[in-house]
This record gives structure tokens, sequence and C-alpha cells, in this order.
């Protein structure tokens, strides 16, 4: 469960974020949707401790994130930002192994081996997990990543548009292996999202944000409406039945 | 001094050509590092932070170890290809590397500097002319005479040639794709930008030495007071850099009279914390 | 909490091209499938193989360093005295190698580039402009003036509290900047640098001679005296520095990644800076200035070590130096009679390492 009281945030001379409350429960997945600049990665960097807020609290899981040590946070909740550059040279399991620092403190025992493995199988990067990461596609990547959030083994995982630099294929992989996470591993993924279309197929909530403001939070039902999107994202937006539920259309 | 019988003669041998002299140094240090920040992008190069001064040093020091009889002319010659040379190894650099942020490019022209001073210092050290290299790294005016300065005067075409060129050098540094959509030969730019920055620092450094800093200050503090607009700045550019030198020259006389500390000392710390205070700026803005 | 383990949860039905491979690899044992600091035994045996070459060149140049043109018979007491004296530039050059391998392979870790050096952040400036002020207002004797335990003391700690005073600044405060923390050093480094030549200028041939000698990292320049001191400061920060290498790693993956791994990233980059600043402010103390032997050793180190891994980086930085620096000592020494160039040796091939280093493409 995820509280936020009051968050603000101001960067820049213009851009501020917030006052945002917003309260995400426990387990599922939700999808923080928005146009450009609306402050989704902000929220979300703010949740996940990376970035200092102004005024307000954020609780995650019981614990307010600025004043929980980080070391303690690491085990509630695991963060990835939409870039990573790593200039060490590292193999997928190398990276993946990372993830089981908050536990093992870099000496890692066979119980976080087996968690590493058991992550690398579930992104399905066990063929790759000898190659180091310059050897990669963008999208095997931005797997291992992932796989090394959820080696993280942490009750909240939150991911900054991990579709970006995805193809079609590897959007639809990905989306169905956080779906899963949520559903069979009982976490509780939170999502920054730029289709509209990918939220409303896998998210169970959306949280639309425009203008550093919470203006439309629910169930994907609830929100995939034509007016309710017409309004968040200022463009002319029709929702349509689709085979699996709605589909916004908006060319 | 005019007053004197010789103040009249003295005058025109010393202090007119001093006065020419700092304000040529002044205008053609402050556009190559104007010509450079355009070609590269970056508001933090110039050629004390690329290396191109030091490449100069080691041109002209060899040549005196190679040649201790070489003519003003050779030796100018010998700096001027060596800032060549240089420059042109810094431009081939940035464009291998990906950048992440634009403040690794002064660090590494830095660094290369480091590493070209550390080869002229081993060529001083092998022919016992590390004390006389110390006194060329100085930039000073105080050497400069008639007859001795008219040199100079070549780099006052390289100023004029900035002005008609700025353009292209704005269009250049918007990188090569850029740069052919719009019809520019990228090559060619590039390489009469290095060209004449090379002259520019070629000269000086012969002529009065380092002049530390000049060219990344004086574009700086013209593009805050009155914005981007390269066309409008460019001769605001001049006339800054003509004034910075000729009060750090004064400086320098009045200082600890009557010694004189070299304009490059004075430049070095006044240059250096406008440097800083210009990155402290960048980061407060974050 | 509902933290069910990845194992017993079912494979999503969906997956990404290379799945069949997938399939067919998976079902290893955990136990060979374990992730250590080399990508496979191949990685880590090329490791072990190099590094005991390091240790017997290692020995073989200390041997040939206190043995070559002794003219006692090797074992007997006369052997040994003359073999102590050169021990004693053998424990300098080990003080210099550890201190200056270590301290940039940290320093290039923390702050995220590796063509950088640590000793160009104003460490050796300020000690170039400490020795010139003393030659420049005590004359010949300034020199002399500076030597004493006290005083080399007094010139790590002037050195060590520089290197805090710009990174407990320019790194802290919520918009600590790590490429303005370099630059600024960079800067401060060069006005502290052109003071001292002024002063240089205004120096007599004769006094500048003797500052010239201190102005170019030698061995020779080690004083017997400082040895132990030096010793104990590297040793300390040696050992704090290998002790905290789990931690170095993750620091090197980034801010992001390792907050996101519960790590305090501001506190260890500071504490690594503050260790970096001890031993290369020992070093330069101890021998004078090399600005670009830590370059050379961490980038053939790098090659070298096939793992990212610190607690096998940082060893064979250390064997790598020593085997450099003596090896160049031995070279020029007894093959070429010229010893006073040794450093400037080395600091050329380091500076065309650099120029190699950064021609090469890569992301900075």
């Amino acid at each position: 469960m995820i509280r936020c009281q009051g968050v603000t945030k101001s960067y820049g001379e213009h851009a501020t974020i917030g006052p945002i409350d917003l309260e995400i429960p426990t387990g599922g997945v939700t999808a923080l949707v928005g146009p450009n600049g609306a402050g989704k990665s902000t929220l979300l960097t703010m949740i996940g401790r990376l970035l200092p807020l102004d005024a307000g609290t954020i609780e995650v899981c019981g614990h307010d994130v600025r004043a929980t040590p980080s070391r303690k946070l690491a085990h509630v909740l695991s963060i990835l930002r939409q870039e990573n550059h790593i200039s060490t040279r590292l193999t997928v399991r190398q990276l993946v192994g990372f993830g089981r620092f908050p536990h093992s403190q870099g000496r890692l025992t066979a119980r976080d081996q087996q968690a590493v493995s058991d992550a690398i199988d579930f992104l399905d990067l066990a063929a790759l997990e000898g190659r180091y990461l310059d050897e990669l596609s963008g999208g095997q990547r931005q797997r291992a990543y992932v796989a090394m959030v959820l080696a993280q083994e942490t009750e909240v995982l939150l991911l900054d548009e991990p579709l970006n630099n995805l193809d079609m294929q590897h959007s639809v992989a990905m989306m169905k292996q956080l779906d899963a996470a949520a559903r069979e591993l009982g976490r509780t993924v939170v999502i920054v999202l730029h289709d509209i279309n990918f939220a409303a197929r896998y998210a169970d909530r959306i949280c639309a944000m425009k203008d550093g403001r919470v203006v439309e939070y629910g169930p994907s039902a609830e929100i995939m409406r034509a007016d309710v999107l017409t309004r968040v994202f200022d463009t002319d937006v029709q929702v349509i039945d689709g085979p699996d539920g709605p589909l916004a259309v908006y060319y | 001094m005019a007053g004197a019988a010789d103040g009249r003669e003295m005058f025109a041998i010393t202090r007119v050509p001093r006065t020419i002299a700092l304000v040529l140094a002044g205008a053609a240090m402050s556009m190559s590092g104007l010509v450079m920040q355009l070609i590269t992008q970056n508001r933090f190069v110039e050629p004390t932070t690329t290396g191109t001064t030091e490449w100069a040093g080691l041109g002209l020091i060899a040549v005196m170890v190679l040649f201790p009889g070489a003519s003003l002319m050779a030796r100018m010659g010998a700096a001027i290809g060596a800032a060549f040379l240089g420059t042109l190894v810094f431009f081939a650099f940035l464009r291998q590397v990906r950048l992440r942020s634009s403040l690794i490019v002064p660090i590494i022209g830095m660094m290369l500097g480091a590493v070209v001073s550390s080869v002229s210092t081993f060529i001083a050290l092998q022919f016992d002319a590390l004390q006389i290299l110390g006194v060329w790294f100085a930039g000073s005016f105080t050497s400069i005479l008639k007859g001795q300065y008219e040199i100079l005067w070549i780099v006052a075409l390289v100023v004029v040639a900035v002005f008609i060129a700025a353009d292209r050098f704005t269009v250049a540094g918007l990188g090569e794709e850029v740069a052919t959509t719009v019809g520019v030969d990228y090559q060619k730019v590039v390489l009469l930008g290095t060209g004449l920055i090379a002259i520019a620092t070629g000269v000086v450094t012969v002529v009065v030495g380092a002049l530390p800093f000049l060219g990344l200050i004086v574009p700086n503090i013209v593009s805050l007071v009155r914005g981007d607009d390269l066309r409008s700045n460019l001769p605001w550019v001049c006339l800054l850099g003509i004034a910075i030198v000729t009060a750090c020259d004064l400086l320098g006389r009045l200082i600890i009279m009557p010694f004189e500390v070299p304009v490059s000392l004075i430049l070095g710390i006044v240059g250096a914390v406008v440097f800083v205070g210009l990155l402290l700026r960048q980061r407060a803005r974050g | 909490m509902a933290r069910t383990t990845l194992a017993r949860a079912a494979r999503p039905g969906a997956t990404g091209p290379g799945d069949a491979a997938a399939r067919v690899a998976a079902p290893q044992g955990a136990v060979s499938r374990a992730v250590g600091a080399f990508a496979d035994r191949r990685a880590a045996r090329r490791y072990a193989a190099f590094l005991g070459a390091l240790a017997l060149a290692a020995i073989a140049l200390a041997w040939f360093t206190l043995a070559w043109d002794n003219p006692m018979e090797p074992g007997t007491r006369g052997f040994w005295l003359i073999a102590k004296l050169r021990a004693t530039s053998l424990v300098v050059m080990a003080i210099v190698a550890v201190s200056q391998a270590l301290a940039t392979v940290a320093f290039q870790t923390v702050t995220d580039n590796r063509i950088i050096t640590p000793s160009i952040l104003g460490f050796e400036s300020l000690y170039t402009a400490i020795q010139t002020t003393a030659v420049y207002l005590l004359g010949v004797s300034g020199v002399l003036v500076l030597q004493g335990t006290p005083q080399f003391l007094l010139q790590v700690a002037l050195m060590v509290g520089l290197a805090v005073a710009l990174y407990g600044t320019l790194l802290t405060g919520r918009r600590g900047n790590m490429q303005i923390m370099l630059l600024v050093g960079i800067v401060v480094g060069g006005g502290l640098g052109s003071v001292a030549s002024f002063m240089r200028r205004l120096l007599s041939p004769s006094e500048f001679d003797v500052l010239a000698a201190r102005m170019f990292g030698a061995v020779t320049n080690a004083q017997d005296e400082y040895i132990v001191p030096a010793i104990v400061l590297v040793a300390l920060a040696s050992a704090l520095l290998l002790a905290g290498t789990r931690r170095l790693n993750v620091l090197a993956q980034g801010r992001d990644t390792a907050v996101n791994l519960g790590v305090d990233h501001r506190r260890g980059v500071l504490a690594t800076l503050v260790l970096v600043s001890i031993l290369i402010a020992v070093s330069t103390a101890l021998v004078g200035p090399m600005t670009f032997f830590g370059f050379l050793v961490a980038a053939l180190t790098y090659q070298a070590a096939g793992t990212h891994d610190h607690r096998y980086v940082l060893p064979m930085a250390a064997l790598l130096g020593f085997v450099v620096l003596a090896g160049a000592y031995a070279v020029m020494n007894h093959v070429f009679s010229a010893q006073g160039v040794v450093s400037i040796i080395i600091e050329l091939v380091g500076g065309t390492a650099f120029l190699l280093v950064i021609l090469r493409k890569g992301r900075l």
C-alpha cells in the first residue's frame, strides 16, 4: 500500500507538482498515465525515494520514505528508472545478482542464487544469462533490468516506462510478465505508461495525471471513457469496444 | 612622459605597441573561444580547456629545441601547426563519444592539456629549458615593443573571418546531419574554424603567451547579459575581451609596483573565479 | 507481506524470442548457475593466471633490484647490507603503487568516469605550490624546512583538507553534482598551478634547480623517516577501501541503482573520496607528482582483470602498479642508466594511454 499526502515538488521556474493525495492499494497493477510533463515520472521517483519531496509525506507499506533508512526501504520497494546506463561490464546474471544486495550485502547465499535464477527464468533470460549486457538488444537489456528489481523480492515494484524502446511483441510480453508478477507473486506494481491502451488492457487501476496533479483515479474501466480521456489528454479521444475490453482511438 | 624630450619616442616604442597588442590579443582569444563554443555547442570550451594552448606550447618548445636559431615566423608556424593538430584531435574525440553531460567536455580537454604539457615539460627538462618554458607560458605584455608585435596583426584577420563565418559555425554546431541538410559543408566549416582558432592561439601564444579562460568567460558573460543572439553579440564579445585583457594588464602593473605581474596570472585567477561562478550558477539551476 | 517467491510461480504464457533456447538451457542446477565475479570459468582462470604472473614478476623485479650489480656474493652479510639500502626504494615503490592504483580505480568508480585521475584535482598543484612557496620565501634552504615527519604529515593534512572541503561543499546538498565538483577541482588546481609558476619565475636559477628536483615524482625524493607514517596511512586507507569493495561494486552501478539497492550513495561516495585523497596525498608528499601513473595502471587493469568486481580489480591494480613502477626503474636504472627520467617516461606512456582511451569509441 502506497499513501501520498500533500506531496509537492517544484523544480525549474514554473514546473510544480502537487499537492498530490493518492492511495494505491496492495496488489495488482496501477498505471500512471498522462500527457508529457504531467509529473508521472517525478511522482514515481519520489515514491521510490530517488528524488526528495518539498512537502508532504509518502508512505510505502507503512514506512515513511523520508524517515526510513534507505537500506530498510530496499526490502520493501524497488524502482527502475527509464534510462539506465551502466559503465561497468556485467553479464545478465551479475546484474540480476545485484538485486540481492539488500538481502546479503554482496555475499550471495544459495537462497540468493535461487532467487536470481528464478527471476531470470521468470523473464525468459536463462539462455542469455552468461551474456554481457552490451551484447544484448535494447529489449533484452530492459528485461534484464526488470529481472534485477524482481530478484529484489520487494512488495512494491515501481517501473518508469518499461515499454520504452520495446517493439510490439516485446511490449506485450513485458506487460504479461508484469501482470503475472502482480497476480502470481502478489507484488504491487506501479508503472508509468505512455500507451493508454496498454494501461486499459493490463492495469487494474489507472491514475491519470495532468499539470502536476492527479485528475482521475479509479478502476481502469471507469477511466476508459471518452469524456475522461479527452479531458486528460486535451485531444479528442473515442473509446470503442475491442476484443479484450475498451480501446481508446484518437488518431 | 609626453613632456620629456624623448617622451614621444618612448610612447611610440612601448605604449602604442602594447595597447595595440592588448586589443588584438584580447579580441582574438575571446573570438576563438566563441568559435569553439559554437562548433562544439558547449559553453565550457575554449583554447585553455581543450588543450589547444598546450599544443601550441608543445610546437613552440619542439622548434626551439630542434632548431635553436629558428626565426619568429618558424616558431609561430610550429605553434599554429601543433594547435591545429591538437584541436582536431579534440574535435575527433568529441565526435567519437556519446556524452552524458556537457561538463565532461572541459574535463577531458583539461586532462588532454595536462598530457600535452607533460610532454612539453619532459622536452624542456631534457634540454634544461624548464624555467624558460615557464616564462613563455606566462602571458605578458611587458616585452611588447615596436618591431616585435606587428605580427599580431594577423589575428585581426581572424577576427574579421569570424565575423563573416559566424552563422556557418552555428549551423555546424548543430551536427553534421543538420549542417548537410541546410547545405553547409560540415567538414570544411570545422576545418576553417579549427584553422582560425589555431592561428589566433598560435600567434598569441608566441608573441604574448597564454591568456587562460579569456575565451570562456567573455562569451558567457555577454550571453548572460544580452541573451543568445549571436549576430548582435559578436561586437560585444570583441569589446569585452579587449576590456578584460586591458583591465588585467593594468592591474598586473599596479598591484606590486614597480614590478609587473604577468597578465596570464591575473587572468588565470580572475578567469578561474568567474569559471567556478558560472559552474555554480549552472548547479543552482539544476 | 505477500512475498511469494518466484520459484513457486508459474511462468507467464507469452514470451519473447529466444524462448525455445531458454527452455533448453534453463533446467540446470542452481549451483552450476551460481553468479560470481567472473562471467565464466575461463575468465576466472585467466584472472588467476595473470595475477600469478604479476606476482612472479613482482618477486623477480624485487630480487633483481636487490641483487643486480650487487658486488657482494648473494647470501653474505655485505650483500644484505647493500640490499637493505635498495630495499628502501622497493618499499617506496610499493607504497606509491598501492596508493596510486587503488586511489585511481576507486576514484574512477565513484565518479563514474574512467578517463580522469584523482591527481588532477588540485593535489599536485597544492604540493607544487607549497614547495615553491617555501623556496620562494626561504631560498634554497626552503626545501630543507619542509623536511621532517611533522612537515610531511602537515602537507598530507593540507592536501586531504583541500580535497574534503571541495568534495564536501560541492557533492553534498541537494544540488550536489559530480561533474561540477570535478571541474571546480581542476580549475582550482590550475589556479594554484599558475600562482606557483609565477613564483618560480622569480627564483634564481640555483633555487630553481633545487625546486625542479622536487617537482617530478621520483622514488629518490622519499625520505627514510617518512616511510613508516606513509605505510601506516596507506595501509589504513587501503584496508578500509578493500573492506568496502562490495559497496563499491554497487556504487559503480550509478546513483539510482545504488539507492534502489539501499546504499546511501552520497555517503558512500564521500567516504571513498576521503580515502582516495589520503592515498594520493601520501603518495604525492612522499615522492612528488605522478599524474598519469594511476591512470595507466587503472586502464591496464580494466583490460586485464575481466571482471567488474572490485574485490578482484583492486588487488590486481596494486600488483600491476608495482610491476610497472619497479619494472620501469629496473630498466631505466640498469639498462639505460637514466634513473632521473623514470617517472616522466611513465607519465608519457600514461598520457599516450589516455589519448588512446579517449579516442576509442565509447560513452562518457
